[in-house]
């Protein structure tokens, strides 16, 4: 039994009326009338309840009444109000359970999804986030009066400086993405203030899109870098591409294709060879926690998602929080505020202030300090786990990834062979905490691509991996199980991958056609983009 | 056994095996280079029990002043608005707190539907048909905003209000200096019937080369600025509107408030071209600073140079009605050097809350709320107005927050107010560092303050600037 019997977004069968299929059975019939409860959930709140109908009641006006005009004149006023809903409060909670009840979560099944480290939200980081304290603290509060929180942004700099091997931290950016657009301004600024106007940024042709894109908002150019056999950079190209007018090597160590690269330190040595800095994104290091560090790889730029590798709820699409470490040499560039530590005379209780006093800053990536509350949920892990429970996790995380290829590389499938005949490991032999593997002879034998395996996957109760991606390898599936899952979870997805390849080896439409069980089948995203819908249309016009 | 994970020591000898390697440190051996091997434990402190985790993550917060602990009128950017119980209720919903960006449609119509319903709440609010699903908050959704601006027209200069939020300044020169672009800074007209915009220098700012030209509704100092003014002396040379490349218009941006958004005439309707702004006044808590979201809604003509996710209808191989992200072509995943934006995430919780949290106002109670905080904020503008020391930094309309000026120095007087259990607003030299904002405060109204609230605010105020030198170079004067 697969986990889609555990799983609630199929405990519900009025939703379509399908059955999950396992095995060799043919491809289940189905009927294309929704249910009730399925038309139902289709609706938006918008085309919920009435004219006149309402959740809030507002304060009573206790101030004297002023002529509202007088107030705020007529011109500056709206000529009719903003259609929001008009609901109940029943039935805005009906309306969004409801809906909730049409997403998979991590809380419900595994999540393998690459690169995206979907580890286990430990719920304790919920309830110390809400405390009052944290939750209802206003940003422009003075220092001395949040203390609190300024400690425990110095402590989390601390923490992050420790872990990257980089001394100097700042807290501000809001995700991955902005970390690494901090940290290209801040390779910019450094050369800028030795008078060096330098044009390119090195990516290797595995990096996430947010490297290059990135790289083009802070006004320089990308040039690719090729992979080599092994699935690292390769040296020659690196060579013959580095010179002074490169800025950065925007890295991912260990990379996109779960490989940690060997050659490290020659990059490291070539990259500062030519005057140019070397940023790390630092999307997979839940690999290397306690283990390995990027400032001692020769790193001079880290950015964290605190999202992936210290567990925040992914909130399903955000909000992340993207710290960056740096080396001495970046230091004097950070983003202001900094959060410092002055302590008083001997014996005195230190305190904590937001540092503006940086000249050479680049400024301000946002308002405020950053996501604090995110902050409190990623310092609340690093104590919980301690510096042995850190590299703990790195070590099972990496474990998990290799138990899970060892696993789905051996099983056997019944008309002979093994997963890895048409799921092979795109390079290496090992890996770390993720691998990546090519549906290239899949597609080719069993004639279904990597897309209707994740579909597939779907109607086993599985979240699928990331799939084609990265570009360079084909039909890509790539496998982060992380460390919080059990060797039974494990087992029991390797399972499912073989059993669909065994569907498709007796016939290949039950997966092309996938899913069945879900509360929508394929969507039709070509003719979403040709003519966008993307707000509801409402029946009532302005006014 | 380590927190969180489940590996047992039979279990790891089975999967050791499987593996082929004799210890899991021998997978990492056989891939990590000796030399960059940290070779030492962490300096960090030992891991904790949950309950010492809790006790010490609670003792941090008993060590800030909440706007629970005091009688708080801080805003400039951030509100105390009640956040309804049905806020928390849905967010913390596993199935809306754990998953990751919806890749897979099938299994994400809930999020996928959220962002639908947020992007159409949005638009309604902005009198603007494109939103997106959310960035990542105001100040940075305005550089987003900017950068749109140069992809569209391909000019080098930002033209800003003064009136915008000086975060938002100091955010926009940051990124133009990536962009490539250059900010020029339009004041607001001075004296007490100013506050507001400089229209005719603004006007005499925009030239051929301007991009974007931004300003705030209601501006920094809480001041209502005369968008439609301001949007048409932008196009000048009367092209009609939408930032046609063609034209000689910049894209107009507008930085709004949403909760006044619901009595203001809307961004689309005064003739803007992007509407972006904070978004926490809507649903999210204040959490020192975020997260929270930014907003992002513009003409249809921009849609697909637009950053961030956006979720689109269609129908599934049934014919069902579904939501899918669309219009991915913009994006990094897709297209890399050549991407709108390097924006990857949305800030797809934070724009749950504020879509639960407007269908909780909803259509008339939206409105309510902005008359009620019409009526409190210019009683207590009035009031603290009318003390002895006291003035109105200008006369225009304000929406929930104001600018006082103070004869005696504002860090003094608030250090007295806030010993008496009131947090009187912000010190606005102390935010933005900027000479014209010396003796500014800036005091800040929401519905959780009632009048006697307010009253108490005036006679805290009253005392304390009484008590304050009046020569904030320290002179002594008699009580």
């Amino acid at each position: 039994v697969s986990a889609i019997d555990e799983n609630h977004l199929h405990a519900d069968p009025g939703i379509d009326g399908h059955h999950p299929h396992h095995g060799l059975s043919a491809p289940p019939t189905h009927g294309s009338a929704a249910s009730p409860l399925q038309r139902e959930r289709a609706r938006t709140i918008f085309q919920k309840g009435a004219r006149g109908r309402r959740a809030f009641v507002c304060p009573a006006l206790d101030v004297p009444s002023v002529d509202a005009d007088e107030l705020l004149p007529a011109r500056f006023r709206r000529s009719a109000a903003a259609r929001l809903p008009e609901v109940s409060e029943p039935e805005i909670v009906r309306h969004y359970v409801g809906i909730s009840k049409r997403n998979f979560d991590l809380d419900s099944g595994f999540y393998p999804l690459g690169s995206c480290t979907m580890k286990h939200n430990p719920r304790l980081h919920e309830r110390v986030a809400a405390l009052p304290g944290h939750a209802r603290l206003h940003p422009l509060q003075d220092d001395e009066r949040a203390q609190g929180a300024l400690e425990l942004m110095f402590n989390l700099q601390q923490a992050l400086a420790e872990i990257a091997g980089l001394a100097h931290v700042s807290l501000q950016p809001s995700a991955g993405s902005h970390g690494e657009l901090a940290g290209v301004l801040l390779t910019r600024a450094y050369h800028e203030d030795r008078g060096e106007t330098r044009r390119k940024v090195l990516t290797p042709d595995t990096a996430h899109g947010t490297n290059p894109a990135t790289v083009t908002m802070a006004g320089l150019q990308v040039v690719k870098l090729a992979t080599n056999a092994d699935g690292g950079i390769d040296l020659d190209d690196l060579r013959a591409k580095a010179d002074d007018d490169v800025a950065c090597l925007m890295l991912t160590n260990p990379n996109t294709l779960g490989l940690f690269d060997p050659n490290i330190t020659e990059i490291a040595r070539i990259v500062h060879g030519v005057g140019a800095t070397l940023y790390y994104d630092g999307a997979n290091l839940n690999a290397v926690m306690g283990l390995s560090r990027p400032g001692d790889m020769g790193f001079d730029i880290v950015h964290f998602n605190l999202h992936k590798s210290f567990t925040q709820p992914h909130g399903g699409g955000g909000p992340g929080s993207g710290p960056i470490a740096v080396s001495d040499r970046v230091a004097p560039y950070l983003p202001v505020p900094v959060v410092v530590r002055e302590d008083g005379p001997s014996g005195a209780t230190p305190t904590f202030a937001l540092d503006y006093d940086r000249p050479k800053s680049i400024g301000r990536l946002r308002g405020f300090h950053g996501n604090y509350g995110c902050f409190v949920r990623s310092y609340a892990y690093i104590r919980s786990l301690g510096a042995d429970g850190l590299k703990d996790a790195s070590e099972i995380a990496v474990l998990n990834a290799n138990y899970l290829l060892a696993r789905l590389r051996e099983h056997p499938l019944p008309g002979g062979g093994t997963v890895a005949d048409y799921l092979p490991l795109a390079y290496g032999q090992l890996c770390m905490h993720e691998f990546v593997l090519s549906g290239g002879p899949m597609r080719r034998e069993l004639k279904i691509k990597t897309l209707d395996l994740a579909k597939r996957l779907l109607d086993y109760g599985f979240h699928p991996p990331t799939v084609y991606f990265p570009l360079l390898v084909d039909e890509a599936l790539m496998v982060e199980p992380t460390e919080t899952e059990t060797i039974q979870t494990l087992d029991a997805f390797a399972d499912a991958i073989a059993a669909i390849l065994a569907e498709a080896a007796e016939d290949p439409e039950i997966a092309l056609s996938a899913p069945y069980t879900t509360p929508v089948r394929r969507l039709d995203e070509v003719a979403a983009a040709k003519q966008p819908v993307i707000r509801e249309q409402l029946a009532e016009p302005v006014g | 056994l380590s927190r969180y994970t489940a590996i047992t020591p039979a279990d790891l000898a089975a999967m050791l095996d499987a593996i082929g390697v004799d210890s899991v440190q021998e997978i990492f051996d056989r891939q990590i280079p000796e030399e960059v091997r940290l070779g030492r434990g962490l300096q960090l402190p030992d891991g904790q029990t949950e309950q010492d985790v809790f006790a010490h993550l609670s003792q941090l917060a008993a060590r800030n002043t909440s706007v629970e602990d005091e009688l708080s009128f801080l805003g400039a950017g951030m509100y105390d608005h009640y956040v309804p119980a049905i806020v928390d209720m849905l967010t913390e919903r596993s199935e809306f707190l754990t998953p990751y960006t919806p890749y897979q449609p099938e299994i994400s119509q809930g999020g996928l539907q959220v962002m639908f319903e947020y992007q159409t709440a949005i638009s309604e609010l902005t009198g603007l048909p494109a939103s997106n699903a959310s960035t990542y908050e105001g100040p940075s959704a305005v550089g987003a905003a900017a950068y749109m601006a140069k992809l569209h027209n391909g000019r080098s200069r930002i033209v800003v209000s003064a009136g915008l939020h000086p975060h938002t300044l100091q955010t926009l020169r940051t990124l133009a200096h990536g962009y490539g672009m250059e900010v020029v800074e339009v004041p607001l007209v001075g004296g007490p019937a100013g506050g507001a915009t400089d229209l005719d220098a603004w006007a005499r700012a925009i030239e051929d080369e301007t991009s974007a030209a931004i300003f705030a509704q209601p501006n920094f100092y809480g001041v209502v600025e005369d968008a439609a003014a301001l949007s048409a002396a932008a196009r000048s040379d009367g092209d009609g509107g939408g930032g046609s490349v063609g034209g000689r218009s910049p894209v107009v941006i507008c930085q709004a408030d949403p909760i006044a958004l619901g009595i203001l005439a809307s961004p689309g309707d005064c003739g803007v071209d992007v509407a972006v702004g904070e978004g926490q006044p809507l649903g999210n808590r204040l959490d020192f600073g975020g997260p929270s979201f930014g907003f992002f809604a513009a003409r249809e003509e921009y849609l697909r140079r637009m950053p961030g996710r956006i979720a689109g209808e269609t129908v599934d191989v049934d014919g069902r009605r579904g939501f899918v992200l669309t219009l991915q072509t913009r994006e990094q995943h897709i297209r890399r050097e050549k991407a709108t934006s390097n924006i990857c995430t949305a800030q797809a919780l934070n724009a749950l809350a504020g879509v639960v949290y407007l269908s909780w106002l909803g259509r008339e109670g939206i409105v309510e709320l902005g008359e009620l905080l019409l009526a409190r904020t210019h009683y207590a503008r009035e009031r603290l107005a009318a003390l002895d020391g006291v003035h109105k930094l200008h006369d225009q309309p304000v929406v929930r927050e104001f600018a006082l000026r103070l004869d005696a120095d504002v860090a003094d007087v608030r250090r007295r107010c806030v010993a008496s259990g009131v947090n009187p607003g912000v010190d606005v030299h102390a935010l933005s560092g900027r000479e014209i904002d010396r003796g500014v405060l800036l005091v800040a109204i929401t519905e959780r303050r009632s009048r006697a609230d307010i009253d108490r605010l005036v006679d805290t105020l009253a005392a304390a600037v009484a008590a304050t030198d009046r020569q904030p170079a320290g002179e002594a004067v008699a009580a």
